[in-house]
């Protein structure tokens, strides 16, 4: 697997979620927003001036920032194995 | 009586079903965190009287922000009948978890699957049979915006609570303690009820968003946006003010004062000259504050405040704060107290008193009314507009002033993580309900503190008995005089000093108390004024008004809010220096250069 940070990822790219590295109370705001492992996400575009992201998760968007973001591991879609 | 408690995440449509079931008009907007406070009402249901609670939204039963706590803290204490968990059924494959943390607390509880007629477009679709069965609940269909299903709603929730037993608050306390993984229970449900399409299909949100959130255009399209708001409130409102102060100048003439000429001495002056004319004056506003709260509730319903967000945070971030301190200082336009509390989203303390501490700034709705007035009696018409907005931009530099100074102080790295709701257009009913809303808010507002406001003018400005009304003999003249040296160098006078004391309590009596001082309402008083003033010293008292202590309530909220009396004095005390400073730079400055 080889697993990149989802503040990585350029708009139009989806992954899959592989791991995330937040404390416990993040944690829990991030699964309900849909954030789990195994969900696909895409990236559907970064705001100017290092602003924040904006992704896609099921039905669900979310923008979050890019210092969040790096908390967030995902594989690459096409990228598997 | 039993009680009845709405719970859902943030943004799923709570208070549009209280509004819906109860008649009431809790405010309902497309943005996470609209309600952060309880709200009940009493209704009839199954033949006896139920209270139903509109909870905060919550993301997890176990969250720790402070909107999350008001809501832990009512399930802990209170016993509950009935838990109606609404959710967006268009995102049911992640908020369903909610649902399920509230079973496992042995609430009896009836799940709403909200939002159908999204659900439909999204192409997401439930069995409400299975799902009834694998959630062993009552499972209904419906919108609470547009009322289908709605009736099935109401029947299931009577037969419900009819059946309910409450159950102890001890035992929901002790649950509330475990945190059991509800992940696979959630897989199954889903997997045995609920078909979502894989990919999320192109439609107008998502070109919307391509226009709206645009790299570069998403920022300049966003001020225009607000900037021909603005324009259209004041195009379309305008006329109507005009239209209420004429008539209210009538109703006087030709009415009340031959009617009361003849009771006894202090009373015509006190009834016509105080109370009259001074919520005259206010009230001539109403047409323009109820179309702002109209644009408000549009803007607010729209989603588009959730953008805002998007767009601003990187700036925001400069600052020490994030894009949901701006949308609340957007909020605070209207008015700050509902601003100040909807913080309560963010979780870091620091933060949100750094958000609290710059609120205040934002220009609401009564002192609009302060510079609408005074802009129209002292400036062209051509330039009025243009001052108006010049306040505004004064606005935002003391909110960005303010955060540069002291975000060291309230430094914080809370995480920064929005929905961005699809867009929606509220529905008639919506507008409606909110703008009278605001028309009930106002009247609230006049009846306790402006008429009490200009009823203390009256007598301030006409006692001693002797004394010339409004001379510098009386009260309010032997006040202004001791205020003299520190407002002298503004350029604010005595009349406008007393002024400003009662704009401590509510921006609203500024108004009411100048017609008061001066005797005179509508066209008079503002050829009056425009007669002993000249712009800069009127500019200089709008700064004044814009920046200084907001008002009572609204002091009274952060102090409610911060729970902290040195932070409460800072929030009341550097406002204050801020606007000396401003307006004395500005008035100096202006007369140096000789105008
Ligand atoms: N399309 C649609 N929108 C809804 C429905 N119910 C509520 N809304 C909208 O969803 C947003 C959030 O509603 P609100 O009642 O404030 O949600 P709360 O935060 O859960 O109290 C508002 O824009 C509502 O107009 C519904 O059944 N269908
Ligand atoms: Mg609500």
């Amino acid at each position: 697997m080889n697993t990149v940070r989802l503040s990585t990822l350029k708009p139009g790219e989806s992954a899959t979620i592989a791991a995330l590295h937040t404390d416990e109370a993040l944690y829990h705001r991030l699964a309900a927003m849909g954030f789990r492992i195994g969900k696909r996400i895409d990236l559907v575009r970064r705001a100017k001036f290092a602003g924040p992201l904006h992704v896609r998760i099921g039905t669900t968007d979310i923008m979050l920032r890019r210092s969040d973001a790096q908390h967030i591991d995902v594989t690459p879609a096409g990228a598997s194995e | 009586m039993k009680r009845i408690a709405l719970l859902g995440m943030p943004n799923t449509g709570k208070s549009t079903f209280f509004n819906r079931l109860t008649g009431a008009s809790a405010r309902v907007g497309n943005w996470p965190g609209i309600t952060v406070d309880l709200m009940s009402a009493k209704v009839l249901l199954g033949g006896a009287m139920v209270e139903i609670i509109d909870l905060p939204g919550v993301y997890d039963i176990h969250g720790f922000s402070d909107d999350e706590l008001v809501v832990r803290h009512f399930i802990e204490n209170n016993p509950i009948d009935l838990v109606l968990i609404i959710l967006n059924t268009t995102q049911i494959e992640r908020q369903l978890s909610l649902a399920l943390q509230v079973k496992q607390l042995g609430l009896p509880a009836l799940l709403l699957l909200n939002m159908a007629d999204e659900a439909k477009k999204y192409g997401v679709t439930v069995d409400i049979k299975k799902m009834s069965q694998a959630m062993n609940m009552p499972v209904v269909l419906l919108s609470a915006k547009y009322g289908s299903g709605y009736a099935h709603a109401y029947q299931a929730i009577s037969n419900a609570i009819q059946a309910s037993l409450p159950i102890a608050t001890q035992q929901v306390s002790e649950k509330l303690q475990l945190d059991d993984q509800i992940e696979s229970t959630m897989e199954s449900v889903l997997k045995q009820a609920v078909q979502v399409p894989t990919q999320m299909s192109e439609n107008l949100t998502t070109r919307l968003d391509r226009v709206l959130l645009h790299p570069w255009l998403g920022l300049p399209l966003f001020f225009g946006v607000m900037y021909l708001l603005f324009q259209a409130i004041f195009i379309l409102g305008k006329p109507l003010q005009d239209g209420v102060a004429w008539g209210l100048g009538l109703f006087r003439g030709g009415v009340l004062d031959p009617l009361l000429h003849n009771l006894p001495a202090p009373l015509p002056g006190l009834l016509l000259d105080g109370i009259y004319n001074g919520v005259g004056t206010v009230a001539a506003f109403v047409p323009i504050i109820v179309l702002f709260f109209l644009f408000m509730a549009l803007v607010e319903d729209s989603g588009y405040l959730s953008r805002a967000a998007f767009l601003m945070d990187a700036l925001m971030a400069k600052m020490g704060l994030d894009g949901r301190s701006f949308v609340m200082m957007l909020m605070g336009f209207g008015c700050n107290v509902p601003a100040l509390m909807g913080t309560r989203v963010m979780r870091s303390r620091s933060l949100r008193l750094l958000t609290m501490l710059v609120i205040p700034f934002s220009l609401c709705s009564a002192r609009l009314q302060v510079f609408v007035f005074i802009t129209s009696a002292l400036f062209a018409p051509k330039n009025a507009p243009l001052v108006l907005f010049s306040l505004y931009l004064f606005s935002f530099a003391a909110a960005i002033a303010t955060a540069l100074l002291f975000k060291k102080r309230y430094a914080n790295n809370e995480p920064f993580i929005l929905e961005l709701p699809p867009y929606r257009l509220p529905t008639w009913r919506q507008i409606v309900l909110r703008g009278w809303h605001e028309v009930r808010h106002f009247l609230g507002r006049a009846s306790k503190f402006i008429i009490a406001g200009v009823v203390m003018v009256w007598i301030l400005t006409h006692f001693p008995q002797d004394a010339a009304p409004g001379g510098s003999d009386t009260w309010a003249g032997m006040i202004g005089h001791f205020l003299a040296p520190v407002l002298d160098p503004l350029g604010i006078n005595q009349q406008l000093a007393i002024a400003l004391i009662f704009g401590f309590v509510a921006k609203e009596i500024v108004i009411g108390s100048l017609a008061v001082i001066y005797g005179l309402e509508g066209s008079a008083l503002m050829s009056t004024m425009a007669h002993q003033l000249d712009w800069v010293q009127a500019y200089s008292f709008m700064l004044f008004t814009l920046i200084y202590t907001p008002c009572l309530s609204t002091l009274a909220t952060l102090k409610t809010e911060s729970r902290s009396n040195a932070y409460t004095a800072l929030a009341l005390v550097w406002p204050l220096a801020l606007a000396w400073l401003l307006s004395f730079a500005f008035y100096q400055g202006a007369r140096a250069l000789g105008y």
